[in-house]
């Protein structure tokens, strides 16, 4: 006879649920919505979810309140785990998302967004990468990977071209392999210690002295994989160019941060205790990893004839840079980590809606592609306000101060210095200088190069709407004038971070 | 307002430069003239209230940016660095009056007026991250201007011109980061700002990474051998604007970072690689000296000259005493005027025949008498002639090498006298003989607007050559400073050796009473 089990709700601590309850509330109205009156125009579902998101946000900064002053909250018999990391990254991705959503509302008509599932779909998967942050439970890690996962391959192949199925298809076989390879991998570490908190494990591990190191090898080899992929790191990283040009720009743009930044965060939670606890063989596969990932991604982006391509690998080096944060492992890289994506998100955002806006529903004769280069060509004379964005933007991207990147690489390659990795930092400042080129030679075709059509400025700005304006507009004024927030953006995030243990 | 006048200094063109979108293309030039005008007032008014008896820094502003990151707007003048400040608004108000007929007017003054807030910005900064911020940022008009209004190749060139000096820098800001850790760990704060790093002494082994790290950030901007192949390119396809600040001002940016990072913070390591870099100049002064005598395009000897001429002030600031570097911030001074003069003189000729070869002139001293002269006296400047402003700077700057190695100062020595073979050849060929060509017989002399430009260049030229005192004074005292300094951080026996005391008398000068007590 099992006695009935005897539970308070206070101690379930059930409003750690609440910022991940709200966007699937959210998500479940648009749709009650659909099935009582269809065919609304999308600009309702537009703002719904930014009522959503913004009602998250807001939820996300008063769970931050409650951080500040009592520290770290656990919840749902301790699976939920809202520290300083769960709730700045949740930060990231409700805020990014807000600056997505309204992206949708092009001049143009595009499939996807005259389907209330695509919002719905959005918000199922804003609640995934919210679970998979806020916890150090395995199983719920994979339950938001794949939650948030299966409805991002949709989101893609709803843009109803040949790419983007294509593109979905591939993203999908490759995350259902990165998804095989977490839930073995996890399986190997609940085999070896018998939990799949992370924390349980760290603890168990030390107190064995890594005894079963081969098996810890193995189990820390497969997650490294699953992370690979999500992170697209190389060798993992071959699906991101393909499912970037697939994907609207948007989307694309999208993608390079949200999901990053989620898996970002489970990787520090995983790997920073194993790299701290001297398991030399995984700080040197990371080493790797990330200085090849930097430079060769930088290589491929040179030769690239389309923008959204060499973005693309862009980002795919950009995420290398930032992986240097979970190998040096100090809470002045940690933070770094943050700081560069915040600004990142801005920057990266800003520059694939400038793509966005510019999107044509068919393509010139001049053109190879929908963004190639050529494109671009002489948009100063046709364009001269969007070409000045987008070269800040690129600019930015480069590093180039007192833009927002600029700021985060500094205080990346800083964290470099600090701990002794000088090699590393060396790396870092000299692909910086190889990603120059590629941003360049975008701005050499708009600054330097003579129009294609003498008066084919219109395509330049073909998508726009006060809404996508915005959005850019916001992009810009953050990549112009982050240098007045750094400073207590700095110390917002440090606390967090350093409060939290990392 | 004059507590603020270095912030005014900087953003005032670029705050210019915004409300410049609103004027009418047809206006711009105007405006672009009036406010570099107002800039230039400005910067004379400093020189004005500037107190030249102070060694120190003046003006000083200080605003915290990042402060948990030891990161701060920090501004101050001192002698080394005020007359480079007046020359660069100089330039540009110059640059753009004599701006002749140039596609997309608008645009380019715009992009002038930007690259003059970063002109103003490096030389006034005293954070090293406020310092790099401008030093990267003059990048980018520059790289607009030579892309967008340059020659056939102008593409390459400016590319090659950016990434170069883009690598370089970020070499040299993984340094600075290094800088302030050092800083962090022997005080316990970050900070980045420079008359805090002054203070810092370090072993001799971290100088000596460090100085190579701001090295090779330096010497690509310079440019020094072997790092120099970006510059005849850059040159070469530029439009003559471009070409002007580009030696007059951008230059001087490598070399000045010398005197403000390199030398004050690492004594030991300068004192260390004197004569590695000495040998470095020396090739520079004299290989390039010799490229320049090979040149068809007079605008590439100008080039060459112009890099070759760089060697000499690099190489009277690793002299490491006062004349040594005194000299060469007054050659920075020279060297800018006299260079961005024979760029414009070379623009002047491009603008009426549209080529820049030597064999298509010749004889012009008949048709052209006023553009003869000026080139002329120009052209007895950059090669050092006496009473001009040059030969105090070369002088000096050889002057001060002379006291620590004789054979390579008398090597240097030598790169003045190609220096007079190649640019009086180049004259020969330009202006004597007969009018060869039968477009050259009716080429119009210089007009208002470019003797606007030239005339007050050679009243400096020679002002200064007859008259230095006024410049040479503040420049003095300040490096009077820098080199106690670095007599007082030096730790090594080299460097204790080769940075002399100022404080004590001169050996020279107790040898003469030797003398004296002999005969009586």
């Amino acid at each position: 006879m099992l006695s009935p089990i005897n539970i308070s709700m206070e101690s379930l601590n059930l409003m750690t649920l609440a910022p991940m309850l709200i966007p699937v509330v959210g998500a479940l109205l648009i749709l009650v919505i659909d099935i009582a009156k269809g065919g609304l125009h999308k600009s309702l579902y537009v703002v719904l979810s930014l009522l959503f998101l913004a009602m998250d946000f807001a939820t996300v900064a008063d769970s931050s309140g409650i951080f500040r002053a009592n520290g770290t909250v656990m919840g749902v018999f301790d699976v939920m785990l809202i520290d300083g990391l769960a709730i700045l990254s949740q930060f990231v991705i409700v805020g990014a998302s807000m600056l997505f959503i309204p992206l949708a509302m092009t001049h143009k008509r595009f499939h996807e967004f005259s389907y209330p599932e695509f919002f719905a779909l959005f918000l199922f998967m804003i609640a995934g990468f919210q679970f998979m942050v806020a916890t150090d439970n395995l199983i719920l890690v994979f339950v938001g990977l794949e939650t948030s996962s299966l409805a991002l391959y949709t989101l893609i192949a709803m843009h109803n071209r040949d790419k983007s199925f294509e593109a979905a298809v591939k993203y999908f076989t490759m995350g259902a392999l990165a998804a095989g390879f977490f839930s073995f991998g996890a399986m190997v570490f609940y085999a070896l210690t018998g939990s799949v908190e992370i924390n349980k494990i760290a603890l168990v591990l030390a107190a064995n002295g890594y005894a079963d190191i081969g098996f810890v090898l193995i189990g820390v080899a497969f997650l490294l994989a699953a992370f690979g992929f999500k992170l697209s790191l190389i060798p993992f990283h071959t699906w991101a160019p393909d499912v970037y040009e697939g994907a609207s720009a948007a989307m694309a743009g999208y993608m390079s941060i949200v999901p990053k930044i989620a898996a970002f965060v489970v990787a520090m939670r995983l790997f920073e205790f194993l790299v701290h606890s001297n398991v030399v063989w995984l700080e040197m596969v990371l080493y790797a990893v990330v200085a090849i990932t930097m430079t060769a991604a930088n290589m491929w982006a040179l030769v690239q004839t389309d923008v959204k391509r060499m973005l693309a690998y862009s980002s795919i080096s950009h995420a290398g840079f930032v992986m240097a944060a979970v190998l040096i492992g100090t809470t002045q890289a940690n933070s770094a980590l943050f700081l560069y994506w915040i600004l990142f998100s801005f920057t990266n955002l800003g520059s694939f809606s400038m793509l966005w806006m510019s999107r044509q529903k068919h393509l010139a004769e001049h053109q190879s592609s929908d963004h190639s280069y050529d494109k671009f060509a002489g948009m100063i004379k046709t364009a001269p306000v969007a070409a000045l964005i987008m070269g800040l933007f690129m600019l930015s991207l480069a590093g180039v101060p007192p833009f927002a990147l600029f700021w985060g690489k500094l205080y990346m390659i800083s964290s470099a210095v600090t701990s002794g990795y000088t090699i590393l930092a060396l790396i870092m400042a000299l692909n910086s200088a190889i990603a120059g080129y590629y941003y360049l030679k975008l701005i050499v075709y708009m600054f330097m190069k003579e129009p294609v059509l003498a008066n084919g400025g219109e395509i330049y700005v073909s998508n726009a709407t006060l809404a996508l304006k915005t959005i850019i507009g916001i992009a810009a004024v953050g990549t112009i004038f982050a240098f007045v927030a750094i400073n207590p953006l700095l110390e917002f995030i440090t606390a967090f971070v350093y409060n939290s243990g990392y | 307002m004059l507590d603020h006048i270095l912030s005014i200094l900087i953003f005032f063109p670029a705050i210019a430069a915004v409300f410049g979108f609103m004027i009418q293309k047809d206006s711009i030039r105007a405006y672009g003239v009036s406010v570099a005008a107002i800039e230039f007032g400005l910067a004379l008014w400093l020189w004005f209230a500037f107190d030249g008896t102070v060694s120190g820094m003046q003006f000083m502003e200080n605003i915290p940016l990042v402060p948990s990151f030891g990161i701060n707007y920090t501004l101050g003048v001192d002698g080394i660095s005020l007359f480079i400040v007046i020359l660069a608004a100089f330039f540009t108000m110059i640059g753009i009056a004599s701006l002749t007929d140039t596609p997309n007017v608008k645009n380019m003054i715009i992009t002038l007026l930007f690259l003059q807030m970063t002109m103003a910005g490096v030389f006034v900064a005293l954070d090293a991250i406020v310092f790099y911020v401008f030093w990267e940022l003059s990048l980018v008009p520059m790289l607009y201007i030579i892309g967008a209004w340059g020659g056939p190749l102008r593409i390459y060139a400016s590319i090659k011109f950016f990434l170069y000096t883009f690598a370089g820098s970020l070499v040299m800001l993984v340094g600075m980061l290094f800088m302030a850790y050092f800083y962090y760990q022997a005080a316990g704060v970050w900070s980045f700002a420079i008359l805090d790093w002054y203070r810092l002494i370090l072993p001799e082994n971290l100088q000596l990474w460090l100085f190579a790290a701001f090295f090779i950030g330096f010497a690509i901007k310079v440019p020094m051998f072997p790092f120099h192949t970006w510059l005849p390119y850059a040159h070469g396809q530029a439009p003559t604007i471009g070409s002007v600040i580009l030696a007059a001002i951008l230059l001087k940016m490598g070399t000045y970072a010398f005197i403000r990072f390199s030398l004050p913070l690492f004594p030991d390591a300068a004192a260390a690689f004197m004569v590695p870099i000495a040998i470095i100049s020396i090739i520079m002064i004299i290989y390039t000296a010799m490229v320049a005598y090979a040149q068809k395009d007079v605008k590439q000897v100008v080039a060459y000259s112009s890099i070759s001429h760089m060697g000499v002030i690099v190489l009277g600031t690793f002299a490491l005493n006062v004349e040594g570097i005194s000299g060469s911030i007054f050659l920075m001074i020279a060297h800018g005027v006299v260079s961005g003069a024979l760029f414009l003189l070379v623009g002047v000729i491009y603008d009426r025949r549209h080529t820049k070869l030597m064999s298509e002139f010749g004889g012009l001293a008949h048709v052209m008498p006023r553009y003869a002269t000026i080139f002329g006296i120009m052209l007895m400047a950059s090669v050092g002639m006496p009473l001009t402003i040059n030969f105090v700077g070369e002088f000096l700057s050889l002057l001060g090498f002379y006291q620590q190695s004789h054979t390579l100062t008398l090597l240097a020595g030598t790169a003045i006298i190609v220096g007079a073979i190649y640019m009086l050849t180049a004259y020969k060929k330009m202006f004597f003989g007969d009018v060869t060509k039968e477009e050259n017989k009716n080429l119009p002399d210089v007009n208002k607007r470019e003797l606007l430009a030239l005339i007050p260049l050679s009243i400096i030229t020679i002002w200064l050559g007859v008259y230095p005192k006024p410049v040479l004074g503040p420049i003095n005292t300040s490096v009077e400073s820098i080199v106690k300094l670095m007599h007082n951080k030096a730790q090594t026996e080299l460097g204790k050796e080769r940075i002399p005391d100022i404080t004590k008398k001169r050996v020279l000068v107790i040898e003469k009473t030797v003398i004296e007590e002999e005969v009586h």
